[in-house]
Protein backbone atom coordinates (compact mmCIF):
# COMPACT_ATOMS: atom_id res chain seq x y z
CA UNK A 1 0.00 0.00 0.00
CA UNK A 2 1.25 3.52 -1.12
CA UNK A 3 0.11 6.06 1.08
CA UNK A 4 0.33 10.30 -0.22
CA UNK A 5 0.07 12.93 2.63
CA UNK A 6 -1.62 16.45 1.77
CA UNK A 7 -2.48 19.14 4.24
CA UNK A 8 -5.29 21.38 3.63
CA UNK A 9 -5.77 24.35 6.47
CA UNK A 10 -5.79 22.23 10.05
CA UNK A 11 -6.74 18.85 7.81
CA UNK A 12 -4.26 15.87 7.33
CA UNK A 13 -5.58 13.99 4.07
CA UNK A 14 -4.32 10.45 3.85
CA UNK A 15 -4.78 8.97 -0.15
CA UNK A 16 -4.13 5.35 0.32
CA UNK A 17 -3.60 3.48 -3.02
CA UNK A 18 -3.74 -0.30 -2.69
CA UNK A 19 -5.02 -2.77 -0.59
CA UNK A 20 -5.41 -2.32 3.22
CA UNK A 21 -5.14 -5.13 5.19
CA UNK A 22 -3.73 -6.14 8.62
CA UNK A 23 -0.06 -5.79 6.79
CA UNK A 24 -0.34 -2.69 5.45
CA UNK A 25 -2.53 -1.19 8.45
CA UNK A 26 0.71 -1.77 10.46
CA UNK A 27 2.51 0.32 8.70
CA UNK A 28 0.24 3.24 7.53
CA UNK A 29 -0.49 3.54 11.24
CA UNK A 30 2.97 4.79 11.98
CA UNK A 31 3.13 6.81 9.36
CA UNK A 32 -0.21 8.79 9.87
CA UNK A 33 0.58 9.26 13.80
CA UNK A 34 3.82 10.61 13.08
CA UNK A 35 1.79 13.01 11.04
CA UNK A 36 -0.65 13.68 13.21
CA UNK A 37 2.15 14.95 16.01
CA UNK A 38 2.69 17.83 13.82
CA UNK A 39 1.45 21.31 14.88
CA UNK A 40 -1.86 23.16 13.65
CA UNK A 41 -3.16 19.65 12.39
CA UNK A 42 -6.69 18.77 13.98
CA UNK A 43 -8.71 16.74 11.88
CA UNK A 44 -7.92 13.81 9.94
CA UNK A 45 -9.52 12.72 6.70
CA UNK A 46 -8.90 9.03 4.73
CA UNK A 47 -9.73 9.08 0.95
CA UNK A 48 -10.13 5.64 -0.04
CA UNK A 49 -10.47 6.08 -3.87
CA UNK A 50 -7.28 4.39 -4.64
CA UNK A 51 -8.10 1.03 -1.92
CA UNK A 52 -9.47 -1.56 -3.92
CA UNK A 53 -9.55 -3.64 -0.68
CA UNK A 54 -9.95 -3.57 3.01
CA UNK A 55 -10.47 -5.87 5.77
CA UNK A 56 -10.94 -5.51 9.58
CA UNK A 57 -7.36 -4.85 9.97
CA UNK A 58 -8.60 -1.84 8.32
CA UNK A 59 -11.62 -0.99 10.44
CA UNK A 60 -9.17 -1.17 13.37
CA UNK A 61 -6.48 1.12 11.79
CA UNK A 62 -9.02 3.61 11.29
CA UNK A 63 -10.90 3.36 14.95
CA UNK A 64 -7.58 3.60 16.37
CA UNK A 65 -7.35 7.08 14.65
CA UNK A 66 -10.72 8.06 15.29
CA UNK A 67 -9.64 7.48 19.07
CA UNK A 68 -6.39 9.70 18.97
CA UNK A 69 -7.66 12.73 16.91
CA UNK A 70 -11.13 12.54 18.80
CA UNK A 71 -9.27 12.56 22.24
CA UNK A 72 -7.65 15.92 21.06
CA UNK A 73 -11.13 17.79 19.40
CA UNK A 74 -11.00 16.84 15.78
CA UNK A 75 -13.09 15.01 13.48
CA UNK A 76 -12.38 12.08 11.23
CA UNK A 77 -13.66 12.10 7.71
CA UNK A 78 -13.61 9.22 4.74
CA UNK A 79 -13.90 10.19 1.55
CA UNK A 80 -14.07 7.73 -2.33
CA UNK A 81 -15.52 4.45 -0.28
CA UNK A 82 -16.26 1.76 -2.86
CA UNK A 83 -19.63 -0.60 -1.95
CA UNK A 84 -17.91 -3.25 -0.29
CA UNK A 85 -15.54 -1.07 1.61
CA UNK A 86 -18.70 1.06 2.96
CA UNK A 87 -20.23 -2.30 3.66
CA UNK A 88 -17.66 -3.40 5.59
CA UNK A 89 -17.58 -0.14 7.94
CA UNK A 90 -21.46 -0.17 8.47
CA UNK A 91 -20.96 -3.81 9.43
CA UNK A 92 -18.85 -2.19 12.62
CA UNK A 93 -21.71 1.05 12.83
CA UNK A 94 -18.24 3.21 12.08
CA UNK A 95 -20.43 5.32 10.31
CA UNK A 96 -21.91 6.94 13.72
CA UNK A 97 -17.81 8.05 14.39
CA UNK A 98 -16.54 8.74 11.08
CA UNK A 99 -18.18 11.29 8.66
CA UNK A 100 -18.58 9.30 5.25
CA UNK A 101 -18.38 11.70 1.96
CA UNK A 102 -18.52 10.94 -1.23
CA UNK A 103 -14.87 13.31 -2.03
CA UNK A 104 -11.99 14.94 -0.27
CA UNK A 105 -14.06 18.27 -1.78
CA UNK A 106 -17.06 17.37 -0.02
CA UNK A 107 -15.44 16.52 3.32
CA UNK A 108 -13.59 19.90 2.95
CA UNK A 109 -16.57 22.27 2.56
CA UNK A 110 -18.86 20.44 4.64
CA UNK A 111 -21.21 19.33 2.70
CA UNK B 1 -15.13 -30.61 -12.07
CA UNK B 2 -13.49 -31.46 -9.04
CA UNK B 3 -10.10 -29.87 -8.24
CA UNK B 4 -8.34 -29.12 -5.02
CA UNK B 5 -5.27 -26.77 -3.59
CA UNK B 6 -2.49 -26.73 -0.55
CA UNK B 7 -0.57 -24.07 0.77
CA UNK B 8 2.12 -24.17 3.39
CA UNK B 9 3.72 -20.80 4.16
CA UNK B 10 5.21 -18.87 7.80
CA UNK B 11 3.29 -16.82 10.13
CA UNK B 12 4.16 -13.56 8.64
CA UNK B 13 1.73 -10.68 7.82
CA UNK B 14 3.06 -10.23 4.04
CA UNK B 15 1.76 -13.50 3.51
CA UNK B 16 -2.06 -12.59 3.87
CA UNK B 17 -2.20 -11.10 0.47
CA UNK B 18 -0.23 -13.64 -0.85
CA UNK B 19 -3.13 -16.46 0.86
CA UNK B 20 -6.15 -14.45 -0.05
CA UNK B 21 -4.49 -13.93 -4.07
CA UNK B 22 -3.87 -17.99 -4.19
CA UNK B 23 -7.10 -18.54 -3.08
CA UNK B 24 -9.16 -16.12 -5.56
CA UNK B 25 -6.99 -17.93 -8.37
CA UNK B 26 -7.85 -21.30 -7.72
CA UNK B 27 -11.75 -20.07 -7.12
CA UNK B 28 -11.33 -17.95 -10.61
CA UNK B 29 -11.80 -21.50 -12.10
CA UNK B 30 -15.81 -22.02 -10.71
CA UNK B 31 -16.42 -18.64 -12.80
CA UNK B 32 -17.48 -16.54 -9.50
CA UNK B 33 -18.69 -13.22 -10.39
CA UNK B 34 -16.29 -10.19 -9.10
CA UNK B 35 -18.10 -9.88 -5.74
CA UNK B 36 -18.09 -13.45 -4.68
CA UNK B 37 -14.60 -13.19 -5.47
CA UNK B 38 -14.08 -10.38 -3.13
CA UNK B 39 -16.07 -12.39 -0.14
CA UNK B 40 -13.68 -15.21 -0.61
CA UNK B 41 -10.99 -12.96 -0.83
CA UNK B 42 -11.81 -11.01 2.19
CA UNK B 43 -13.06 -13.87 4.46
CA UNK B 44 -9.26 -15.99 3.99
CA UNK B 45 -7.64 -12.53 4.69
CA UNK B 46 -9.51 -12.66 8.35
CA UNK B 47 -9.07 -16.33 8.61
CA UNK B 48 -5.17 -15.98 7.98
CA UNK B 49 -4.76 -12.51 10.06
CA UNK B 50 -6.27 -13.83 12.78
CA UNK B 51 -4.14 -17.08 12.52
CA UNK B 52 -0.91 -14.67 12.16
CA UNK B 53 -2.21 -12.05 15.50
CA UNK B 54 -4.11 -14.88 17.59
CA UNK B 55 -2.92 -18.11 17.08
CA UNK B 56 0.81 -17.44 16.80
CA UNK B 57 0.50 -14.02 18.65
CA UNK B 58 2.85 -12.82 15.92
CA UNK B 59 5.74 -15.36 16.69
CA UNK B 60 6.99 -17.69 13.69
CA UNK B 61 4.60 -20.30 12.84
CA UNK B 62 3.07 -22.49 10.33
CA UNK B 63 0.01 -21.93 8.36
CA UNK B 64 -1.85 -24.21 5.95
CA UNK B 65 -4.71 -23.11 3.53
CA UNK B 66 -6.13 -25.48 1.83
CA UNK B 67 -9.37 -25.36 -0.82
CA UNK B 68 -11.35 -27.70 -2.68
CA UNK B 69 -13.64 -26.69 -5.66
CA UNK B 70 -16.44 -29.36 -6.32
CA UNK B 71 -18.64 -27.66 -9.37
CA UNK B 72 -19.52 -24.15 -7.78
CA UNK B 73 -18.85 -25.28 -3.97
CA UNK B 74 -15.73 -23.86 -3.05
CA UNK B 75 -14.18 -24.83 0.57
CA UNK B 76 -11.41 -23.35 2.10
CA UNK B 77 -9.70 -24.59 5.33
CA UNK B 78 -7.03 -22.03 7.03
CA UNK B 79 -5.30 -23.77 10.04
CA UNK B 80 -2.32 -22.92 12.70
CA UNK B 81 -0.74 -24.75 15.66
CA UNK B 82 -1.28 -21.84 17.74
CA UNK B 83 -2.47 -21.27 21.00
CA UNK B 84 -5.77 -21.95 20.57
CA UNK B 85 -9.02 -20.05 21.57
CA UNK B 86 -10.36 -20.79 25.14
CA UNK B 87 -13.87 -19.44 24.60
CA UNK B 88 -15.30 -19.73 20.73
CA UNK B 89 -18.45 -18.08 21.05
CA UNK B 90 -16.80 -14.94 23.03
CA UNK B 91 -14.34 -14.70 19.79
CA UNK B 92 -17.12 -14.53 17.33
CA UNK B 93 -18.96 -11.97 18.74
CA UNK B 94 -19.20 -8.60 16.95
CA UNK B 95 -16.74 -6.38 17.95
CA UNK B 96 -15.18 -8.62 20.47
CA UNK B 97 -11.46 -8.41 20.69
CA UNK B 98 -8.93 -10.16 22.80
CA UNK B 99 -6.10 -7.54 21.83
CA UNK B 100 -7.63 -4.36 21.71
CA UNK B 101 -4.48 -3.12 22.41
CA UNK B 102 -3.14 -4.14 18.39
CA UNK B 103 -5.88 -2.02 17.47
CA UNK B 104 -7.97 -5.21 16.93
CA UNK B 105 -11.93 -4.07 15.66
CA UNK B 106 -12.91 -7.22 16.78
CA UNK B 107 -14.93 -7.83 13.38
CA UNK B 108 -12.89 -10.83 11.34
CA UNK B 109 -15.34 -13.25 12.20
CA UNK B 110 -18.71 -11.26 11.41
CA UNK B 111 -17.19 -10.57 8.65
CA UNK B 112 -16.37 -14.39 7.61
CA UNK B 113 -19.88 -14.82 8.86
CA UNK B 114 -21.41 -12.28 5.94
CA UNK B 115 -19.09 -13.27 3.20
CA UNK B 116 -19.48 -16.90 3.39
CA UNK B 117 -21.93 -19.36 3.21
CA UNK B 118 -21.07 -21.33 5.90
CA UNK B 119 -18.24 -21.04 8.34
CA UNK B 120 -17.00 -23.74 11.23
CA UNK B 121 -14.61 -23.31 13.81
CA UNK B 122 -12.52 -26.05 15.33
CA UNK B 123 -10.50 -25.01 18.24
CA UNK B 124 -8.17 -26.43 20.88
CA UNK B 125 -5.98 -24.29 23.52
CA UNK B 126 -2.34 -25.41 23.10
CA UNK B 127 -3.39 -26.73 20.00
CA UNK B 128 -4.41 -24.89 17.37
CA UNK B 129 -7.27 -23.59 15.20
CA UNK B 130 -8.79 -24.08 12.16
CA UNK B 131 -11.49 -22.14 10.12
CA UNK B 132 -13.30 -23.93 7.53
CA UNK B 133 -15.73 -22.13 5.42
CA UNK B 134 -18.04 -22.57 2.38
CA UNK B 135 -18.63 -20.73 -0.64
CA UNK B 136 -21.26 -21.61 -3.22
CA UNK B 137 -21.15 -19.43 -6.20
CA UNK B 138 -23.85 -18.45 -8.47
CA UNK B 139 -26.12 -18.69 -5.84
CA UNK B 140 -28.52 -14.92 -6.06
CA UNK B 141 -27.50 -13.10 -4.04
CA UNK B 142 -29.89 -11.59 -1.37
CA UNK B 143 -31.46 -8.23 -1.82
CA UNK B 144 -30.17 -6.19 0.71
CA UNK B 145 -28.60 -1.96 0.64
Amino acid sequence: MDAKFVRVGTTLIVRMVGELDHHAAEKLRTKIDAKLKREGVRDLLFDFQGVQFMDSSGLGMVLGRYKLVSAKGGKVLACGLNQRIKRIFEMAGLQKRITICRSEEDALSGA
Amino acid sequence: MENYMKLEFPSKSQNEAFARIVVAAFAAQADPTLDEISDVKTAVSEAVTNAVIHGYENKSGTIVVSATLQGKRLEVTVIDYGVGIEDLEQARMPLYTSKPELERSGMGFTIMENFMDEIDVISEPGKGTTVKMVKIFGKKEPTET
